[in-house]
């Protein structure tokens, strides 16, 4: 939720901040904060709270019902370190997560040079393109996806027997653990692209024309210009990004859920969203359950350390 | 000159293949919306509508599912949108106007807030609302999706507020409005733009969340739009699935927001994503 492909990575400015130092206002400002604090440790502090402690306690089936949920220490962290299972997911969600941002990062960067060369009206065209796609609520483009891919009426088998591939005709691309990879990784770059070639985009347009003209006077290929100038300068944007792109890759769970429900075995196309959610939902085993999601927290502040602390930088 | 001619032209093929390429799942999902199951399901594709009808769209929204399902959206979409504003509106206010002990800690836990992921909270969130008898209730979702839309906003609104000079206000104190006059007739008019925008936000995020709603509405009758549109996908696949009302269900639940997105887009992120809106 807090990941939607609609999340802005940095908010409009305006002017930079202007600090101000009021005399009367030692108290005003905390009074003001404290419907933030409450909402947020009613709603996110204490479910965390009671995940660290369910982790390290046995919670499944019948402590649901009542039974008392003793304390393990780590066993059910070394219970899913030991599990060569959970190895998998977490390797197929590495895996997933890499390709598909560095992917992503490649179209969109290459869309958004693209951009900057293109006349006025074509650019606009390929803009209002990205945006539509951008715009369309997950659920909706999950489904139009699947019907694309459907296996007996789908465009694409069509289209492939179209263009001679016949074993195309009637093939399930949801039951084979790759070609599901390679679709649901397909349709996260489809839906993660525009935000990308937009905001590198933006970070082109912030090159200044007058240092492109000098260096082409000096004699610079559009190649050296594109190295030496526009890289180092658009290398921030290109940074944060990549690195969203990687936050929100490792944790996919509505295209993979709705992938699954179309057709996908669960277990052999599990990553870990899924699989926590197999875990508690499923299973009913909250104690495992929440050792995973401890880990995907963990995961996610080391990844986003470095984003966190370039947006402190922004807040003067 | 006749080479850059000829470049010029490859671009320009380049850019709208891509644009095809990326604007036509929405076609289709249009297309097929439009057309009878018996089109959809003979062996060539049809790309055009011709001979569509409006009939998928009209037996889709006169469902009483789909009404069930929008009204708990609308509820649970518009607490949220006014919940997260009006609250994210006094920290916003607190962090860009004041400096006070503990705020840098503020500003830091709001930013790792924002990152946290859904799925490494959604078992301890549903045991929350089940121990309170919050399952299935539009109230409870909606605070969860308040909570997780209200770091964000803040650090949104922040830039708004940071942008009304405080001196326009003390102007006018000086001119004899108090401070609570001066707040509500300079800055709030000036921060307009910025509740709106702030607002969308609020509002896509809970229109279109899935995972969370997922978790926490688990009966049939508390379903908001997304959980029922892919009930509908599930359901349509027991029998022979007709994928003409499933399009229809899905342009139902995804033209609002598109329109509502390019509406507001170019506002939403100037700044965001510098003018590219206006090419």
């Amino acid at each position: 939720m807090t990941t939607g492909t609609t999340t802005a990575p940095t908010p409009p400015i305006t002017s930079p901040p202007q600090p101000q130092n009021r005399k009367r206002s030692n108290r005003l400002p905390l009074v003001l904060i404290v419907p933030t604090l409450v909402l947020l440790v009613a709603a996110l502090g204490y479910p965390i709270g009671w995940q660290v402690l369910t982790s390290f306690r046995k919670y499944g089936l019948l402590q649901q019902f009542g039974a008392p949920a003793p304390f393990v220490g780590l066993d059910n962290y070394i219970a899913l370190v030991t599990d060569p299972y959970m190895w998998t997911v977490v390797v197929r969600s590495v895996v997933f997560c890499l390709v598909t941002a560095l992917v992503t990062v490649a179209i969109g960067g290459a869309m958004a040079v693209l951009m900057n060369a293109l006349t006025a009206w074509v650019r606009v065209v390929l803009q209002v393109a990205l945006l539509v796609a951008w715009a369309m609520p997950v659920v909706a483009a999950m489904t139009v996806w699947i019907w694309i891919i459907d296996w007996r009426r789908g465009l694409l088998n069509w289209a492939l027997v179209k263009l001679g591939f016949d074993q195309a005709q009637g093939h399930n691309w949801l039951a084979q653990p790759l070609s599901f990879f390679v679709v649901a990784s397909v349709i996260i770059i489809w839906m993660s692209v525009p935000f990308v070639a937009l905001s590198i985009y933006a970070g082109l347009t912030q090159v200044s024309t007058e240092v492109l003209e000098a260096a082409s006077l000096d004699g610079a290929t559009g190649l050296q210009k594109l190295r030496h100038i526009i890289l180092p300068l658009i290398a921030p944007v290109l940074s944060i990004v990549m690195l969203l792109q990687l936050i929100w890759d490792l944790r996919v769970f509505t295209q993979i859920k709705l992938l699954q429900d179309a057709g996908g075995v669960a277990n052999e196309t599990n990553l870990l969203g899924t699989y926590v959610y197999q875990l508690g939902t499923g299973r009913g085993d909250f104690g495992t359950a929440s050792a995973v999601s401890i880990l995907i927290l963990a995961l996610t502040i080391v990844l986003s350390a470095y984003y966190v602390r370039s947006l402190m930088k922004e807040d003067v | 000159m006749r080479r850059s001619r000829v470049k010029r032209v490859l671009l320009t093929t380049v850019a709208l293949v891509l644009a095809v390429v990326w604007a036509f799942p929405v076609y289709w999902m249009l297309n097929s919306a439009f057309l009878p199951n018996v089109v959809l399901q003979s062996t060539n594709p049809t790309f055009l509508p011709f001979g569509g009808s409006l009939d998928n769209l009209r037996t889709v929204a006169t469902d009483p599912s789909f009404g069930s399902a929008l009204s708990i959206s609308l509820v649970v979409t518009l607490t949220t949108v006014v919940a997260a504003i009006t609250i994210a509106f006094f920290g916003a206010l607190a962090i860009s106007r004041f400096r006070f002990r503990g705020r840098g800690s503020f500003v830091l836990a709001l930013l790792l807030i924002q990152m946290l992921p859904a799925e490494g909270l959604f078992i301890a969130q549903y045991k929350m609302m089940s121990s309170l008898g919050l399952l299935n209730q539009a109230i409870g979702l909606a605070v969860l999706y308040t909570a997780a839309v209200v770091p964000f906003t803040i650090w949104m609104l922040r830039g708004f507020v940071a942008g009304v000079p405080a001196d326009l206000e003390e102007a006018a104190m000086v001119d004899g409005l108090s401070r609570t006059k001066a707040f509500l007739k300079i800055t709030f008019p000036l921060l307009a733009p910025g509740l709106v925008a702030s607002a969308v936000y609020a509002f896509l995020q809970a229109w279109n969340e899935f995972t969370v709603a997922l978790v926490v509405m688990t009966e049939q009758q508390s379903r908001t739009l997304p959980l029922w549109l892919r009930g509908f996908v599930q359901a349509s696949q027991s029998r022979e699935t007709d994928w003409g009302q499933v399009m229809a269900a899905s342009t139902l639940v995804a033209v609002p927001v598109i329109i509502f997105f390019l509406i507001v887009q170019g506002r939403m992120s100037s700044g965001l994503v510098g003018g590219a809106v206006k090419g």
